[in-house]
């Protein structure tokens, strides 16, 4: 990384003199309403937010969706719409910026306080090179700059935020670029002009966890070089663990618990921020506890409660909580505050999550004590391919390339087992779970099916399989059809296969129930439904026929944390009393860590490593999983800090033209290392999977060496 | 997205939940039909369709006067207590005839468009499904039928079918309007399906007949509700065209289009031939159109209506 010319003044030391000057911005009693329409009720989004940031601090701000954390920094920004009614004070430097006419917002933003968005994919003009927008950022700020100095600028700035031949890159198109290099870029135009204050909102929710690591280490390098003071937006417990040094929590549109990192993890005073943090699935913790579930949802902000927003789904709730809306006041450390009238009593008590939440039960599954290899096999996979041919032409089509979606993969579930299948986006998870599903003949390789071969069944014999084998979707969104009610929705799969009326309408209730729903909310709409309410109606779906197998497409990663604890819980118990297997597709290596008894890891169409979850956690093998382990950061400051992160190189090569040998070799940490006779083998020898260590463990890879990450 | 989402899931949540919690599990039609009678445009839009209908049918029944007949003692004659509409050229009773017209109209311009939405909802909907063969073979029959001429088919086949009746009309004003819905709902129907439901459905082994009916074609009920209510006023304004050039509904049969062709050459000197008949054909297109867009409204879970 390349220094720039920051000028003086702005790069003060980071953390040392806190404390001691003014605060850089300064937000307080933040209120932002959102008029409804007609008769609509208007919506409180913000209601008296307020925080202090000093030069080179970090900011997390962190909260579910709903909660306000955006609209909050938005309004600071001034790019709220015109109809949102804001009160209370922005302040930066002392100088107030609400009320500001937008010319004076506008000679403010990207010069004084810019913002790094979520979606880099829409951040970026898809018409101008991203040399250019950089460059127009810089020049817009500095009118005397010339047009060449402008670009120079662009290209240091290209270098400092990693773009690797930036000067070449400078004239790329956004549309050549990976999420990632986008979201290089889009932090490269925030720190254009040396802000004083940089507001990330979810800077790395969409991007991959090696991606998400590469990106933040690109933030911290641009802390460094700004001496920026950061709001860091985001719902990931983890990357707050890691990389602030004070926490706002929010719930509802104010804030509920503000601190230093560690009194808010170590010393949690709010019942909602213990349940949030116990909802977490746990990369680093072996033992298998249920998760926190947080019961309901959150409040409608256009129709709050009186007193504490939280009280309806608060364990430890009592009348008073229910009469006035709690203040934030001081609890233990001076700079540590939370919104609870209970809170003395649980410093007092010492209470943590597990004491005041009540942990469901999980049974135990005695069955799952049978050996593995004296279970029924329910689902094999050999050797199974997926290419899709590459076309070229309009009416003469000729194949150009393939792209290799799924490349020869095996694997297999017995009874009662859930295997994992991990890797980042793009590694063909979901063309595998579409292979299997589809029960077609692959066009290589074999699925079998509980001993039933796909491709050598009739359409008779693949109707009665469809019936073990169900499937749940990542997004409840659309995987509702919105003009069903929920009845027939959890009725079609009884109807196609033959039920009668009456049989159908006691099952439909009993599976509502079965998934923690009301029988009466059969008669609704999905769209009546929250997110995790909506996965449950799909699990109930997926329930209806009784499977053997289910298969479920990233379920859990559209909901919120607190949502999300409760659909984990849910799939566990079900599992145990159902009798289920499982093929649990995932990016997020805590859940399957949590939910998995095995876990196979899959980059570039193949699998580099599969095993038992307690090996792979602990011992992985493999260079790629080692990288993704270590890519994920844990929601435990202390054990983050202390942590080193595996970088990995680049991104993930295009699967239209893989690398020759291994196909990982291109970003592997270990291939650097090793010398060019060693090399030779990676780069010609494709690795197979070969047994490591443990019994149950096998990794692809020539110099495959286990090694502790977590 | 996530934010305004969980909006829409809490608001309605909170909706729902203050009423009654009685367990009413009823089909979707039913609840739909519930719906679009709670909807104002939809009320009014029957009710003026049955007032037309009522006229239409039970008028010429209560006029003193036949279809037939002539009153040879009035010619052109304004609207008067004997005839209510006044006179036409030949001593006709206007009244009698602009309801006479009015009853082929509706039922030419009704079924008309039911024909031609059906056709063009089942053609565009297995096309953009099944894609292939099934596609290109559909997708030609369509481009080709855009390409053929429909005045000069209709012409050339007037001789042969003059004879047929109106049933015969209505197909053919279907035949040549379908094209271009069908390869909207093509369209649509290649992003549908790739819909997470769709999918779920086909994986629970629904056949895929079922899946275009059960799952596709309502999901798209808006745009096919849209186009049928266009296509109301539009065969009907079709068959007014036909009938003027003496390809449509054949003398002394009437329809609002053939009244409205004789009647507009004297509108200005005799208005009360023109005025009526057109007037009536202006209710009716409205009236359709108050329908199409009620029902769009109730059959679409995303309107705001329904998220009181």
């Amino acid at each position: 990384m390349t220094s720039t010319d920051t000028r003086t003044g702005t790069q003060t030391p980071v953390r040392e003199n806190r404390g001691e000057n003014t605060p850089v911005l300064e937000v307080s009693d933040l209120f932002v309403t959102f008029p409804g329409a007609a008769k609509a009720p208007d919506v409180q989004a913000v209601r008296g937010v307020g925080y202090e940031l000093r030069s080179g601090e970090v900011l997390g701000i962190v909260g579910e969706s709903g909660s306000g954390k955006s609209v909050s920094s938005l309004a600071t920004m001034g790019l709220l719409p015109p109809h949102a009614e804001i009160s209370g004070s922005v302040r930066l430097h002392g100088e107030e910026l609400l009320g500001l006419g937008d010319q004076a917002m506008a000679r403010k933003r990207g010069k004084a306080i810019s913002m790094v968005f979520q979606d880099p994919l829409s951040g970026l003009t898809p018409v101008y090179t991203v040399g250019d927008q950089i460059a127009e950022t810089v020049q817009v700020h500095n009118q005397a700059l010339s047009k060449g100095d402008a670009a120079k600028r662009a290209v240091e700035l290209l270098e400092l935020v990693g773009i690797p031949n930036a000067a070449q890159r400078y004239r790329a198109f956004p549309h050549e670029f990976s999420g990632g290099m986008r979201q290089r870029v889009m932090i490269a135009i925030a720190i254009a002009n040396d802000p004083d204050v940089i507001i990330c909102d979810e800077p790395t929710t969409a991007l991959d966890v090696t991606i998400q690591a590469q990106v933040l280490e690109v933030l911290k390098t641009a802390q460094r070089e700004t001496g920026a003071a950061i709001v860091m937006i985001t719902h990931d417990l983890g990357v707050v663990a890691g990389f602030v040094d004070r926490v706002l929590v929010m719930y509802a549109g104010r804030a509920v618990e503000v601190g230093d990192v560690d009194d808010v993890y170590y010393r949690t005073r709010m019942p909602y921020t213990m349940g949030l943090l116990g909802a977490v699935p746990r990369l680093d913790l072996e033992e298998r506890t249920p998760l926190v579930p947080i019961k309901g949802n959150p409040p409608s902000l256009t129709a709050l409660p009186p007193g504490c927003p939280y009280a309806p789904r608060c364990p430890l709730v009592k009348d008073a909580c229910t009469e006035s809306e709690p203040a934030l006041y001081q609890v233990g450390a001076s700079t540590h505050a939370a919104a609870c009238i209970r809170a003395g009593e649980i410093e007092e008590n010492a209470w943590t999550a597990a004491d005041i939440y009540p942990l469901p039960e999980l049974p135990e599954d005695a069955e799952a004590a049978v050996p593995r290899a004296e279970r029924e096999v329910v689902l094999e996979v050999n050797d199974l391919i997926k290419h899709h041919p590459l076309m070229k032409g309009a009416v003469f089509k000729r194949r150009v390339g393939t792209v290799y979606a799924v490349d020869g993969i095996t694997f297999d579930i017995r009874e009662r087992e859930t295997l994992g299948l991990v890797g980042e986006s793009g590694c063909g998870k979901s063309s595998t779970l579409m292979e299997i599903l589809s029960l077609q003949a692959p066009q290589r390789g074999t699925v079998v099916v509980l001993g039933k071969q796909a491709g050598g069944m009739n359409a008779r014999q693949r109707f009665a399989v469809r019936r073990d084998l169900q499937v749940v979707f990542q997004d409840p969104m659309s995987s509702l059809d919105p003009r069903m009610p929920v009845f027939e929705i959890i009725a079609e799969p009884l109807r196609t296969h033959g039920h009668s009326a009456p049989s159908v309408r006691s099952r439909v209730n009993e599976l509502l129930t079965v998934v923690g729903l009301e029988p009466a909310h059969a008669a609704r709409y999905p769209q009546e439904f929250s997110g995790g309410q909506r996965q449950r109606i799909g699990i109930a779906r997926a329930l209806a026929l009784d499977p053997k197998l289910l298969v479920l497409d990233e379920p859990v990663s559209a909901l919120d944390v607190s949502i999300q604890a409760g659909v984990i819980n849910l799939l566990e118990q079900l599992k145990v009393e159902l009798g289920l297997s499982y093929l649990f597709v995932a990016h997020d290596l805590s859940v399957i860590r949590h939910i998995a008894d095995r876990v196979a890891v899959m980059y570039l169409g193949k699998i580099v490593e599969i095993g038992d979850v307690e090996s792979i956690y602990a011992t992985p093998a493999h260079p790629y999983t080692q990288a993704l382990l270590s890519a994920i950061p844990v929601p435990d400051p202390e054990k983050e800090r202390a942590r080193t992160h595996i970088l990995l190189e680049g991104d993930l090569p295009s699967p239209a033209n893989p690398p020759s040998g291994c196909s990982f070799r291109t970003r592997c940490p270990k291939f650097t290392i090793l010398d060019p006779a060693e090399q030779e083998a990676c780069l010609t020898t494709e690795p197979g999977l070969e047994p490591v260590a443990g019994d149950d463990q096998a990794a692809a890879c020539h110099y495959a060496e286990a090694r502790v990450v977590v | 997205m996530s934010l305004s989402a969980e909006h829409a899931a809490s608001d309605g949540d909170k909706g729902t939940e203050a009423g009654p919690g009685e367990p009413r599990v009823s089909g979707r039609w039913s609840a739909v039909f519930r719906e679009m009678l709670a909807t104002r445009r939809v009320v009014v839009g029957i009710g003026l369709i049955l007032l037309l209908m009522a006229a239409a049918w039970i008028g010429p029944l209560i006029s003193p006067w036949e279809f037939t007949e002539r009153d040879f003692a009035s010619f052109r004659e304004p609207p008067s207590p004997e005839h209510w509409f006044g006179t036409d050229n030949t001593g006709k009773d206007v009244f009698v005839l602009t309801m006479v017209g009015l009853q082929k109209s509706i039922v030419i311009g009704l079924l008309a468009a039911l024909l031609t939405t059906a056709v063009a909802a089942v053609v565009g909907a297995f096309a953009g499904y099944f894609m292939g063969i099934t596609d290109k073979a559909l997708m030609w029959i369509t481009d080709l039928m855009l390409v053929l001429p429909s005045f000069l088919i209709l012409a050339i086949l007037y001789p042969v079918l003059r004879g047929q009746g109106w049933l015969v009309f209505v197909l053919l004003l279907a035949a040549f309007a379908w094209m271009v819905t069908a390869k909207m709902v093509r369209g649509m129907t290649i992003s549908l399906k790739e819909r997470e439901y769709v999918h779920a459905a086909r994986y629970m082994g629904v056949s895929d007949t079922k899946i275009i009916f059960r799952h596709i074609l309502p999901n798209m009920s808006s745009l096919l509700i849209v186009d049928a209510t266009i296509n109301v006023s539009g065969a009907i304004i079709a068959e007014t065209a036909l009938s003027y050039f003496g390809f449509g509904i054949q003398p002394p049969d009437v329809s609002l289009g053939s009244l409205i062709a004789t009647g507009a050459g004297q509108a200005l000197a005799y208005p009360w031939m023109f005025v009526f008949c057109t007037g009536l054909l202006i209710v009716l297109v409205l009236s359709a159109n108050l329908i199409g867009d009620g029902l769009r409204d109730a059959l679409d879970p995303q309107a705001k209506s329904r998220r009181r």
